[in-house]
């Protein structure tokens, strides 16, 4: 029992991340019908960003506390993911809007690889350390039991409940929200509305890499150091929480993510005594493929997506 | 008595809340040229893509030449002798008219992967007589001349025949047409009345979707018309013309 | 495509042409070899396995027109296949089952098996990606390529099928006719490198590939294959049981892999699940993208550069950073001539899809595609794309 509620634990923490990821994924498919392949390098820019920036940060002013730094961090790595973010769509995104499906799938990939080699140059091939700004981060025990958290654990799931909540009341509540969904549901309607659609493609990508840098930076806390290649498989797994939410739904993208990171911390804790030692917790990755494959084979809009009736 | 060629009963087709076809049926017989008209949103296509495999109908009784097609596939359909053309045409863009019509002829010859390969004597007759086949339709409907050009480079008349051609190409028993003379200009309108004429006189049914009237009255032996989803009359255009509830579904209101 | 009647008259001409290649390809180790050392005819040997693998994928993008990023799983499986019979690996596995019988068997039948076997897994993945509309159906085929490296990773428990990350060693050469190719061989008063024996071997699997590719381009399954990248929809209407005739592009584009498979085993006497991971599927990708999609030429074309370009970088990049640092105009580590070569790659993609997404050396038709002479059908099209997403159960 107590690993079962340890197994739930880990999966909030996880499933946060995936969410914070997922919604960056599901706001641009909801306005562009795009998979934005390279999300996933935007959040390991975001996570090795941080890193250097919290070393810079300890080097100039040492002795300063450990949340202060991780804030400062935050703050440098969001501005220079954000306008990763705006560059990716303005370069690989936009001079395609009206191509094929499939070119501006290509050229995603291709920033993808690209911004996965461009963080080897910088950072080399070998993973680089979380500084140790939090000091020893003894985990807690949870209501007495045999079930640990740690702060930056607990830190993860508070900040990604804030983020959360704030994007939505956002989009809910601003007029820049009311035009994002004006433009999700109809983007020439919108247009002729009055409103510019360039400028909302733009901050939804603005929007969402400053999510995915906040969430690698969460990432690289919670493993305690991050490489090049992380991006490939983080984003993967966020790319099926968004669909396993249904894609283009902004709540369905944080249920996604949460239900993700459960599935795979309970599945990797019995897969081991389910298939009588057969597949172990080594296995752990195939998971988010399988829940990504049955999602999208049989019911392809996801949990809280809507059925498209056909139409004549 | 002759059998009937196509014959539905009872169909129904919802699509969340909206009933597209209700109760439709139908018998088309042998040889005629049946229209099928009704106000826009009345399901004519919806029940075309139900003729055609396109849709699986929700209830309902479809047979074809003696044999079931109830909720059956497209190609099933297609390999029974049904071919469509559609509304917004669709031809393969990036392939050459002629091309067009050779895939037509698919569901009509068979040679697999080895065949296609290794091109032994039968396969390679097939080919043959698949390509002598294309070129003959392009001729039948009057745009041999332009078998090497891009489906997308036609003009939009010679489009409509292509796609006219490559559903013959499926030796179909029933040609379905939907909204063919769309766009056309008279003079255009009547060379597709020939055409048409032609086909049905080179022993095709031919089923039509339509909304130039004065085609449907002097072109079709029997016309159904629907109106939400039902089948408000069916005759010969005379009648059908005069029909009151007809009227009403053109206009709205009930004549004096 | 050109009528019969020109295809006639230009018979002749066709005819020399094709000797002349005939010899160049033949001479091409040698000039090789000679010219810029064996490294190069290693090389080589690897253009021709990119070669199948670009032509494999190019039917299930270029003409059937889905998105496959798990391609290299096909390759994996075919190197596996052919890692496992021509290895002791099994052979303590196999002590007292019967079953010994199975090791080692002739090269005639090693490769049908290994396009049968490949094939069959292109079916199985393929299957249930098949309702899926094209980004989707991308995702899924990377995800499925990656549950295949994963199992290569971990089969080494409880029964050691894959020995897991470390990979099979000790791999035998190809034997054909009673010669190994693993040894040198004497003809003619010539000896004959292994590696320039590989070479022929690979050039004679790679002409019957084209040959193949070409015969199912002039098809009734190639074409069927065309109509459904044009409009689903329609070539459904037509009676192409779509299904069916995709599912067909994915096992003939995963035979083709599982031959190059075989191959790659045998000539590098060790295989790992490193060498069949995502950025391997990127790069055959890349290369049929390059060069143009759908278009043969184009594809063996986007093959050779992206295989020769970056081995050229290497035998630039490394001498030249050394001499920089040398003279100290440059200070620091060397860039990794392999981050070079993926950055290309990855550059690659991004502008040519840009700039030319028709490819370097496209077919007529897709030039036409992607450069259509009016707005308006350009907007037809884009209409026909979003009905055949609404009427798509």
């Amino acid at each position: 029992m107590e690993t079962f509620i340890q197994q739930i634990v880990n999966g909030l923490v996880m499933g946060s991340m995936y969410a914070l990821i997922a919604l960056g994924y599901t706001m641009v498919y909801g306005i562009l019908s795009l998979i934005n392949f390279a999300h996933g390098e935007v959040v390991m820019i975001g996570a090795m960003v941080t890193i250097t920036c919290i070393n810079l940060v300890s080097s100039i002013a040492p002795g300063l506390p450990g949340s202060l730094v991780f804030t400062a961090g935050l703050l440098m790595a969001i501005p220079i993911t954000m306008v990763l973010g705006f560059s990716i769509e303005r370069i690989a995104y936009r001079p395609l809007r009206k191509a094929p499906r499939l070119t501006p799938l290509i050229t995603a990939i291709g920033v993808s690889i690209t911004l996965q080699q461009v963080a080897m140059l910088i950072w080399g091939r070998s993973p680089r350390s979380f500084p140790a700004i939090f000091g020893e981060d003894a985990p807690h025990k949870l209501f007495n039991l045999d079930v640990s958290i740690t702060n930056i654990q607990i830190t993860i799931i508070v900040l990604a409940i804030l983020l959360m909540a704030g994007l939505l009341i956002m989009v809910e509540k601003t007029k820049l929200g009311r035009a994002m969904r004006a433009t999700s549901q109809n983007p020439e309607v919108a247009g002729l509305m009055g409103v510019n659609i360039n400028t909302i493609i733009s901050m939804t990508f603005v929007l969402g890499s400053a999510l995915g840098a906040v969430a690698g930076a969460l990432y690289a806390a919670n493993y305690s150091r991050a490489d090049a290649y992380i991006g490939f498989m983080i984003g993967l797994k966020a790319f099926t929480a968004a669909v396993l939410g249904g894609i283009g739904n902004l709540a369905g993208a944080v249920l996604g993510g949460i239900a993700l990171g459960l599935i795979e911390s309970v599945g990797a804790g019995y897969i081991g005594p389910l298939t009588n030692g057969f597949l172990g917790s080594h296995y752990q990755d195939i998971f988010a493929f399988a829940v990504l494959i049955l999602v999208l084979v049989f019911r392809p809009s996801g949990l809280l997506g809507e059925r498209v009736a056909e139409r004549a | 008595m002759t059998e009937p060629l196509l014959e539905i009963q009872g169909i129904h087709k919802r699509f969340g809340g909206l009933h597209a076809l209700n109760d439709v049926s139908l018998s088309i017989k042998r040889g005629e040229i049946y229209g099928l008209i009704g106000p826009n949103g009345a399901g004519k296509t919806t029940l075309f893509n139900v003729l055609t495999g396109l849709y699986q109908p929700d209830e309902g009784k479809f047979t074809f030449n003696g044999k079931d097609l109830f909720r059956q596939k497209p190609h099933v359909v297609v390999g029974s002798g049904i071919a469509r053309t559609f509304q917004n045409i669709r031809l393969f863009a990036n392939m050459t008219a002629k091309e067009n019509v050779m895939v037509g002829r698919h569901v009509r010859s068979g040679a697999g992967v080895f065949g296609a390969v290794f091109r032994p004597p039968a396969a390679k007759r097939e080919e043959a007589a698949i390509h002598a086949r294309a070129q003959e339709l392009l001729d039948y409907v009057g745009i041999a001349a332009r078998h090497n050009e891009l489906a997308r480079n036609l003009s939009y008349g010679d489009q409509r025949r292509l796609e006219i051609a490559r559903a013959l190409a499926t030796d179909p028993t029933l040609l379905a047409l939907d909204e063919p003379a769309a766009g056309m200009n008279p003079k255009e309108t009547d060379d597709l009345k020939k055409l048409m004429e032609k086909i049905r006189k080179d022993g095709v049914t031919i089923l039509l979707i339509e909304h130039d009237v004065k085609l449907m009255m002097g072109l079709c032996d029997r016309i159904a018309v629907l109106d939400y989803g039902k089948k408000i009359a069916e005759g010969v255009p005379e009648v059908v013309k005069n029909d009151p509830r007809v009227i009403e579904a053109y206009l709205g209101v009930a004549p004096e | 495509m050109s009528s019969f009647d020109s295809m006639k008259q230009s018979r002749t001409g066709a005819l020399v042409g094709f000797a002349l290649m005939a010899v160049a390809l033949v001479l091409l180790p040698v000039l090789f070899g000679k010219g810029l050392g064996n490294t190069w005819v290693r090389n080589l040997d690897f253009a021709m396995l990119y070669i199948m693998l670009a032509l494999g994928l190019n039917i299930v993008v270029g003409y059937a027109g889905l998105l496959d990023l798990g391609y290299i799983a096909f390759y994996a499986v075919g190197a596996y296949l052919y890692a496992l019979l021509n290895s002791p690996h099994l052979v303590p596995l196999l002590q007292g089952t019967g079953l010994e019988w199975i090791l080692g068997p002739s090269i005639w039948i090693v490769i049908p098996l290994a396009a049968l076997v490949a094939g069959s897994f292109g079916v199985m993945l393929g299957s249930p990606t098949l309702k899926l509309r094209g980004d989707y159906l991308a995702i899924v085929t990377l995800g499925f390529g990656e549950i295949i490296r994963i199992f290569m990773n971990n089969l080494n428990h409880p029964v050691n099928l894959t020995n897991g990350p470390r990979g099979i060693t000790l791999i035998e050469p190809i034997t054909l006719f009673g010669h190994s190719l693993g040894k040198p061989l004497h003809l003619f008063g010539l000896e004959i490198p292994p590696l320039y024996q590989y070479y022929y071997l690979f050039l004679a699997l790679t002409m019957f590939i084209v040959f193949v590719s070409i015969r199912l381009q002039d098809s009734r399954i190639g074409r069927a294959w065309v109509a459904i990248r044009e409009d689903e929809i329609a070539a459904n209407a037509m009676g192409i049981n779509t299904r069916n005739v995709k599912l067909l592009a994915f096992a003939m584009g995963a035979s083709f892999g599982g031959v190059a498979g075989c191959l790659f085993s045998s000539l590098q006497g060790f295989i790992s699940p490193e060498s069949f991971g995502l950025m391997e599927s990127i790069i055959v990708l890349s290369m049929v993208v390059l060069g143009g999609m759908g278009h043969i030429p184009g594809v063996i074309l986007g093959a050779v550069i992206l295989v020769f370009v970056p081995e050229a970088l290497r035998d630039v990049i490394n001498p030249l950073q050394n001499a920089l640092i040398d003279r100290k105009i440059i200070s620091g580590k060397i860039i990794d001539p392999e981050v070079v070569r993926m950055l290309m790659f990855g550059l690659a993609l991004i502008f040519v899809m840009l700039l030319r997404p028709e490819g370097l050396w496209p077919s007529k038709r897709r030039r036409a595609e992607l450069h259509p002479k009016t707005d308006d059908i350009a907007r037809q099209e884009k209409d026909s794309v979003a009905d055949a997403e609404r009427n798509h159960d």
